[in-house]
């Protein structure tokens, strides 16, 4: 990295300094000796020139770089250089033929940045072609040699024969891999449920306290505080989920004799729904908050108590933005890796027992992708598969939710 | 008069509902802070003594037979106590330092893990006699705690009492200085070409939906992408900070060109219209007058983004970013590790002396995530304009 900056420093800035120098001289000297007023400020012109020598040879360069670094072709390194200095000479020579007093130096530079900035934001759009297309691509190789509908309806989740082969070890004698991924989305339906509850009850009512009964000192004190629930890290909440609460759970479990598994869901469950509180929270609030005043004052001039109030008429109009946010909640909580990685288990299990070791979507993928097996190993593609998957239920989730919250939107704001 | 008292019963009743219900709605904040608390006061709790650290003293001979075979150097009761990870440093020693060769000198030197467990009043796996020789020892004074400064100056390590942060800190700041320099100019620009210059189209409008859905895609569905674009199909070295970076940048773009949006809305538009009546292209109205105007509020929202890519583990991990790193990184296309992955790696190990120094690490996470979001507050507080 530091050779990389280091041939910027050196190389590139005082490139550009000097075409921007000589393309403002031209401009200068030009509107001295011809006495005619140019289009634009010397300035432009410079910059005119910096574009016309800097934009083709970092373009030829880029390419040259892509080619190497996909194998493809390595182009030399003094051919390189060579080249990106030639185009570079010759982008400044073209410049300088241009300048004359009726070119738009301005406007030309005025559209190089908007294109400069439409190129910056078709990277997100990149970004989602780049998501979608990887883990289309890996999932349709996994879904060629498993079939969709066992995948999605099969119980047995047992993909250690494939861990032999991507081992490069013989697994002719072995049991066929198995891949139903249903104990897994129910481990995965157990926690979040498990994450709802908490986050839900205590997210909502906190909503409604700092939207109504709370002065606005307080509320100023209180919703930082619940958003730093949110800002720490989740390797630190599994952390604590791992080493405090699970042998918490296991002992309160022992002492009214049930037993517990060290890996139960109810513990990533909870520290969970701590951490998705104030999603609930902030946008219920911000929900209830957007209610017009007059139905407040209405209402309690009918003679309801505030609490009343809130659960006859403020409650029902927030609804829907009550709704959108358990929903983004939800979608987080579902996409959650950490938590479940170091406080729940690796053995899928279908069970309706909370404190039963149960497994998820995410740690299956980290699973998957954290051992030695190679990358076409039937283990790596699951994972693939399952955030195909796992990206189909978010995307769907949060749709849901911003639909749901426009109609909110468009009924009262 | 039976009509009255219904009424007055009626109205009692309504009013223990109302404090109920405001009871019910304070309790659920005493209850979402007082997990914060708890939270918090555990970690510390877990994490404070792994501050010190055991060292006994002890004769150390150096000389030729102890730099082929360095358990030699110690006194054969001391070897079970002096850390291993020391033992091992004596040959690097003597050849950095000759003058020590052929001496046996008194010094204090990193103790055992189990011993520095049994000092703290831990549990530890010492024998009985082994025990009753620590506490012969300290008696005598040649056990003692100090400020546990290798914490921060080792790197990761097999043996708990030499394990260290600072790979994983040099790591940390590798990723973060690529996630910026990727995720801000491309996040400012798209934001600026979204906020100032894009016409309401069909194509604005997609990349509007888009970051809406990108900033709400789970972490570890980035890290996929990093593992089958970045390394699969472009060569990005497994587990280089290169990788975690760009991963992370992806992950943190569409929050920045959220808050950047934000920051360049809030300028009001008759400075805009001012600068345009004075004859300014529409560049030089973002460039000269509304950038600047919105800087702190990109800053803050940059900084605040920043802090949560510190945090971020799951994609790290898929990119491979919780490899074993005992010396720190010099390059970014070589193996390195970060903060919350150091934390999971010792997390997952089954030494108990790794408890406390997991939890130190948390300690030293959240502070530096308090110190920024701190950061950021007083900008926002010091900077922003109210229009």
């Amino acid at each position: 990295m530091l050779k990389v900056l280091l041939y910027f420093l050196i190389g590139v800035l005082p490139l550009c300094y000097a075409a921007f120098y000589i393309g403002r001289k031209k401009a200068r000297t030009g509107e001295l000796e011809s006495g005619e007023r140019f289009h634009s400020r010397p300035a432009h012109y410079g910059w005119y020139s910096v574009i016309w020598m800097a934009v083709p040879s970092l373009a030829v360069s880029f390419i040259f770089t892509i080619l190497g670094s996909s194998k493809i072709f390595k182009v030399p390194f003094t051919m390189h250089i060579t080249t990106i200095l030639l185009v570079a000479a010759l982008g400044l020579w073209y410049a300088q033929k241009k300048i004359t007093h009726n070119l738009r130096a301005r406007n030309f530079i005025e559209k190089t940045i908007k294109v400069m900035l439409i190129t910056a934001s078709l990277v997100s759009i990149l970004t989602t072609i780049g998501i979608v297309f990887s883990i289309l691509f890996e999932s349709m190789k996994f879904f060629s040699q498993v079939n969709f509908f066992s995948f999605i309806t099969g119980t047995e989740w047992d993909p250690d024969t494939a861990f032999l082969e991507g081992a490069g070890r013989d697994a002719s004698n072995a049991a066929q891999a198995q891949f139903g991924s249903v104990p897994i989305f129910a481990g995965t339906f157990m926690i979040t449920t498990i994450a709802l509850l908490v986050a839900v009850p205590v997210g909502l009512f906190s909503a409604i306290f700092m939207s109504e009964y709370a002065s606005n000192r307080i509320r100023g004190w209180v919703k930082p505080i619940l958003e730093i629930l949110a800002g720490i890290p989740t390797v630190v909440y599994g952390f604590f989920a791992a080493i405090t609460v699970s042998p918490l759970v296991v002992k309160l479990a022992e002492s009214v004799g049930l037993q517990a598994d060290y890996t139960n869901a109810l513990s990533p469950g909870i520290v969970m729904g701590i951490m998705i509180i104030p999603f609930v929270s902030s946008l219920s609030d911000d929900v209830i908050n957007a209610i017009p005043q007059n139905m407040r004052e209405g209402s309690l001039a009918l003679g309801m108590t505030r609490s009343e109030t809130m659960k006859h008429v403020l409650l029902p109009a927030a609804m829907p933005g009550i709704v959108s946010a358990v929903l983004l909640a939800l979608s987080r909580a579902i996409g959650e890796t950490m938590i479940v990685v170091m406080a729940a288990g690796l053995q899928p299990r279908l069970s309706w027992n909370p404190l039963d070791g149960m497994t998820t979507v995410t740690v299956r993928i980290v699973d998957a992708l954290t051992g030695d097996q190679s990358f076409d190993s039937l283990e790596t593609l699951s994972a693939f598969g399952l955030g195909f998957v796992l990206l189909v239920i978010t995307l769907m989730l949060n749709i849901v939710s911003s639909i749901v919250i426009r109609k909110f939107r468009k009924q009262y704001v | 008069m039976d009509k009255e008292t219904r009424r007055l019963k009626r109205i009692k009743r309504r009013y223990r509902g109302e404090i109920s219900f405001r009871l019910l709605s304070i309790s659920a904040i005493v209850l979402a802070a007082s997990f914060l608390v708890f939270f918090l006061s555990d970690m510390v709790r877990t994490g404070y003594t792994a501050f010190e650290q055991t060292v006994v003293q002890t004769e150390i001979t150096y000389d030729a037979d102890t730099v082929e075979i360095p358990q030699l150097s110690v006194s054969e009761e001391m070897s079970d106590l002096v850390s291993r990870g020391f033992l091992r440093l004596i040959p690097q020693m003597v050849e950095e330092n000759p003058k020590l060769m052929n001496t046996t000198q008194t010094q204090w030197v990193l103790a055992e893990a189990e011993v520095d467990q049994y000092i703290k009043g831990k549990p530890n796996k010492l024998s009985e006699e082994e025990i009753a020789h620590i506490d012969s020892l300290k008696k005598e004074g040649k056990v003692k705690l100090v400020f546990n400064k290798w914490f921060f100056t080792n790197g990761d390590s097999k043996l708990p009492e030499m394990a260290g942060l600072l790979s994983a800190v040099i790591g940390t700041i590798y990723v973060l200085i690529l996630t910026m320099m990727f995720s801000v100019p491309i996040g400012v620009m798209t934001a600026i070409y979204l906020e100032e210059f894009a016409p309401d189209n069909w194509f604005t409008r997609i990349i509007e939906v888009n970051i809406n859905n990108l900033a709400a895609i789970p972490s570890i569905i980035f890290g996929l992408l990093g593992l089958a674009i970045f390394i699969n199909l472009f060569g990005v070295p497994r587990s280089s900070a290169l990788a975690g970076g760009l991963t992370l940048s992806l992950m943190s773009l569409p929050v920045i060109i959220i808050s950047t949006r934000a920051a360049l809305s809030s300028v009001p538009d008759t400075i805009r219209q001012a600068a345009q009546g004075v004859g300014a292209s529409p560049w030089q109205v973002v460039w000269h007058h509304i950038l600047p105007l919105s800087l702190p509020g990109i800053m803050t929202g940059t900084i605040i983004s920043m802090a949560h890519a510190i945090g971020e583990t799951a994609p790290l991990l898929i990119v491979g970013m919780l490899a074993y790193i005992p010396t720190a990184p010099t390059g970014v296309t070589q193996a390195a590790t970060v903060l919350p992955a150091q934390i999971y790696t010792w997390s997952g190990d089954s030494l108990r002396a790794y408890t406390e120094r997991t939890a130190l690490g948390i300690i030293v996470l959240l502070s530096v995530l308090l110190l920024l979001n701190a950061v950021a507050v007083v900008l926002r507080n010091k900077y922003e304009r109210k229009w």
